[in-house]
Parts: C-alpha cells; structure tokens; sequence
C-alpha cells in the first residue's frame, strides 16, 4: 500500500511519484549497505508513514462541508490526496470548487484542526486547480446524503441535455401569421413596469410554461430538459427550475410540481 | 488574508521589456476584467429587482470575483518570477490607481444608460443584463481557448471558469430574451442598453502589442480570433430577443491600455477605500 492515497481521476502528481520513490530507493539502499538496522529503520519509517497517511485519511474523511454538514469534504471530492512530504509533513492536497466558493478558507482551518486534534504532527495543505474540480466526483455515498438531506444531487455532467428554452413572464399575444419575429410595439404586451406581471416563484406567471410558448418540459432558467431532476423529499420527476442561482454559488433552486416543496439542486459543475 | 506586505510594485518593473512582461500583463488584464465587473454586478446585492435575481446577480459577482483571485494569485507569482518582488491579490486590488488597472471600459460603466450621472440610484437592470450576456458570450469562448495555454497556471484557472461563465452566459440570455421579448418598456429599455453597450465590444477585439506578444508566446489567445463564434452566439440571442443590433461604428474605448471612462475613479473610490483608510488591515 502506497504511503500516498489518491482518488481515481485525480493524476498522480510529481509529489506523489518522488514519495514512492524515495522510499523504494531507501531501502534499496540500506539492503545494498548491508547494513540491517538502517534496513529495519526504512522498514518502520516506512509503515510509520503509510499509517499516519492512513489515520489522517480517517481524521479527514469526517471534515464536514462548511455549507452542507450531512456531507464530507472526501464525499464531495475537495479532498484529493493525503501524503508524506519529504521533510515528515502530512501534506494534504485540496480543490476549490467554485472560483469565489468562500467556504475553502473554513475548509483549510477544519482539516488544520482535525490534523492537530488528532495529534497527526507537522501538515501542510496544497491548494491545486488542475485537474478541475467537477461534480462528477461526488462519490455515491455523498449522492445519497444530499439526497437525503434535502437536495438534489447533480447530473453527471456528460448527461446534461442542451438548455432549454426560457420561461416568458409576459405570454406572447401573436397575431395569426405573425411568426414572433417583428418588433411591432402591436405584438407586444404593454403592462408596464419590467416584472410587474409577477415575481420570480409567483404561481400565476411562472407556472404558465404551457402559455409562454415553451415545450411542456422546458420551462425556466436554464433548466435542461435531460437532466430530470427528481424531488428528494418526494421523489417525483415533476419538477421545475425556478432560479439557476440559490441558497449557494453550487446550487439552484427548484420546485417539486407534485408536492409543491421548493428544494435546491447541487448544479453540475 | 495576508496584510499588504508590498502594495507598489519593484522599479525594475517598468525597466522589463514587452517579451518578459507580456505573459504578466495579460493575466492582470483578465484578473482586472473579472474583478471590476464582479464589482459592479456586487453593487446590486440588497437592491435586486426580485430576490431571485439579487442572489443570482450576487452569486455571479462572486464567481468573477473568485476568478479574479485567482488570476491576481497567479499575476503575482509571475511577477515575482520578474523582479524577485512578489504582490499580493489585495495588493493589486485595492493599491494599484486608475492608470494601472487594465478591464476593458465595458466592465466598468455604471448600472444606468447613455444619460449615466454619477447617481448610485440611477440603476437599470437591462444595461446589467445586456452587460453580462456581451461579456459572458466572449468569455466562454476565451477560456475555453485559454484552457490551452501555455501558462499552466492560466490553463488551470480557465477550465475552471469556463463552467462558470457557462451558467453566466445562461443566465444573461435567459434575461435578455425575457427583458427584449418582454413589455413594450422592457424591450424599448433592452434595446436602448444594447445600442449604448455594444459598441464597448469593439476594445475586446482590437489586438494590441500586449495581446499579440502574448499569443506569439503561446500564452493567450487574439480576441480577434474568437469574434465570429461570439458574434453567432449575439446575433441568435438578439434575434430570439427580437431586439436589433445596432450599425457598426468605429467607436473604441481604451480601458485596457488604462485609459479609463470617467466612471472608473467613482467605482474605484467606493471599492478602495476601505482598504486604504485601514493600510495592512487583516481579519
């Protein structure tokens, strides 16, 4: 077992490759020496090694979310790698999610205090970029714990349908012929004020998908067709965006058409 | 938050020549984009004009603003690999002046239309909305083309943000088709605030001596390149929006040569000043 864990997707890097290294050279080196203590000692060290990355793999795999606490930072796929750096280190390798996600910065004091508590000695954290972060790396066991807690898991990103078209709050009144292309002020509603036939979430305009001209399932905000997003607390598949921006930079907000719960969707990423 | 350490920048700076600065320069202009239209777009937080959209309008601000931390994160260690003097992202944020910031002009006009007074209340969500859907369009395309860059760390930071201008870019057209295809007032002000943005468009696609060297290293990519997909992506939203795009004109702003709109030291004024009152401040 190789002192450092990584994830599946996550390309082993440089850091990675020289810790396995140094230690295959280390003991090739003692056996050369002939010398049995140093042998034994690159044995121990090595085990030394390999159960501490073990242990603060566990410490960490039960760092919450920040945002979402029901989920881990491992089930979300922020924590990529746990190593040995070559001065005795742990070093801990993370991912932000979104550019300006503002929970990393709490993310790196928890594993840091975690780390401490736990008594695991000198760390380090590495923030990388690459490979990006994406919502397909939310393990299965994370899927079910949003689920249950509430929100809707992402689609797996290769899914995601074209986007739809959007919802119209003011239905279009065309004239027979007239094809919607013409900018006569005759084809137009005239109630005023942007908004005014409702907000956003108002049953009246929004749920009027069928009167905006849409297709049945498109509706609203950049809702895509193929991503079916079933309601967790109900689960059916009725289901309808109401904005692509909610609670969180990560999330949407929707709404269940058969129980008339709103609930957040974790937008694939 | 590291305390400003070193706000101005080493003298040797300005000794360098454009084949050793180009690279720098251009992810300082990409970080000064994202992060003064983040400014503007944060301006509506608390004053959206339904709550759905004042948490989209703040959750895209934090995005850009995101974007430009990372991209001023990354300025930094290049300068540093310059003049051995590295800059923090408060640094270039809050202790650079107008002539030193690098958007283009677009970025940095106020919420208002042609009339634009220096009046905060004065705020037309149609100018916002047109606003992200021209740049966010761009975007898209620039980082996808970006994500091979031959600066790891731009590459890196552009397959992140492309998912994100993605969902911006949805969410703009969205609006401009509601805002354009909408009431009479709707689309009378949509079309006024495309007429008075997109001649802004033209600075993003007139090459210069910064892009070029830039893209002659591999690092960036020439605007130019990308204008006919943009222009594709415009012209069906605008049609579906049944707005029209108004005639080509030779108008060209200068922001990126740090050649700013009168607006520029308002916004500036209001984003800085916190920071200035209070030098080496940390939470």
């Amino acid at each position: 077992m190789p002192a450092t864990l990584t994830l599946p997707g996550m390309h082993a890097d440089s850091d990675a490759d020289s810790d396995a290294d140094s230690d295959a050279a280390s003991h090739a080196d003692s056996h050369a020496n002939g010398h049995p203590d140093t042998r034994l000692h690159a044995v121990h060290a090595d085990a030394d090694a390999q159960a501490r990355a073990a242990r603060a793999w566990t410490v960490l795999d039960a760092v919450p979310d920040p945002e979402i606490p029901v989920v881990s930072i491992r089930d979300l796929g922020i924590l990529r790698e746990v190593a040995i750096a070559d001065d005795g280190a742990l070093e801990i390798v993370i991912t932000p999610t979104y550019s300006g996600c503002p929970a990393m910065a709490e993310i790196a004091e928890d594993i840091g205090r975690a780390l401490d508590q736990a008594d695991l000695g000198p760390w380090k954290i590495r923030t990388v970029l690459a490979p990006a972060w994406t919502t397909d790396w939310i393990t299965a066991e994370g899927r079910d714990k949003l689920r249950a807690y509430g929100i809707a898991p992402p689609a797996r990103c290769a899914d995601q349908g074209a986007p739809t078209r959007p919802l119209r709050f003011v239905p279009r009144h065309r004239a027979p012929g007239d094809t919607g292309a013409a900018n006569a002020t005759g084809a137009r509603v005239a109630t005023g004020a942007v908004g005014a036939t409702g907000a956003v979430g108002a049953t009246g305009a929004v749920g009027a998908t069928g009167a905006a001209g849409a297709t049945g399932a498109a509706g609203a905000t950049g809702a895509r067709a193929s991503d079916n997003v079933t309601c967790p607390h109900c689960g059916s598949p009725d289901t309808e965006p109401l904005s692509q921006f909610g609670s969180t930079a990560c999330k949407a907000l929707y709404r269940c058409r058969a129980c008339r719960e709103p609930f957040d969707y974790f937008k694939p990423y | 938050m590291t305390a400003t350490l070193s706000p101005t920048p080493s003298p040797l700076l300005s000794n360098l020549p454009l084949a050793r600065t180009a690279g720098w320069q251009y992810v300082l202009r990409l970080a000064d984009n994202a992060l003064i239209l983040g400014q503007r777009n944060a301006e509506w937080c608390g004053h959206g004009p339904v709550l759905e959209e004042d948490i989209a309008l703040a959750n895209i601000s934090l995005d850009l603003i995101g974007q430009a931390r990372l991209l001023y994160a990354r300025a930094g260690e290049l300068e540093a690999e310059l003049t051995g003097r590295a800059r923090h992202e408060d640094d270039y944020a809050y202790w650079r002046g107008e002539r030193e910031f690098r958007n283009w002009t677009l970025l940095e006009l106020p919420h208002s239309g042609p009339l634009a007074g220096t009046a905060s209340s004065d705020r037309d969500y149609a100018v916002t909305i047109v606003r992200n859907f021209l740049y966010s369009a761009l975007m898209v395309e620039l980082w996808s083309a970006l994500a091979g860059s031959r600066d790891a760390g731009l590459a890196a930071i552009a397959s992140k943000s492309i998912k994100e201008a993605r969902y911006h870019l949805h969410h703009g057209a969205d609006w401009l088709v509601r805002l354009g295809d909408g009431t009479e007032l709707s689309h009378e002000r949509t079309q006024r605030a495309l007429d008075h943005l997109l001649p802004y468009m033209n600075e993003c696609f007139v090459p210069d001596p910064v892009e070029q060297e830039a893209a002659a290293q591999g690092i960036a990519v020439p605007t130019a390149e990308l204008r006919p997909a943009w222009q594709a992506t415009v012209e069906q939203t605008v049609a579906e929006a049944t707005l029209t795009l108004p005639a080509a004109t030779g108008f060209v702003s200068t922001g990126k040569q740090g050649l700013h709109s009168e607006h520029m030291s308002y916004l500036l004024a209001q984003m800085q000043s916190l920071a200035r009152a209070h030098p080496g401040a940390h939470w």
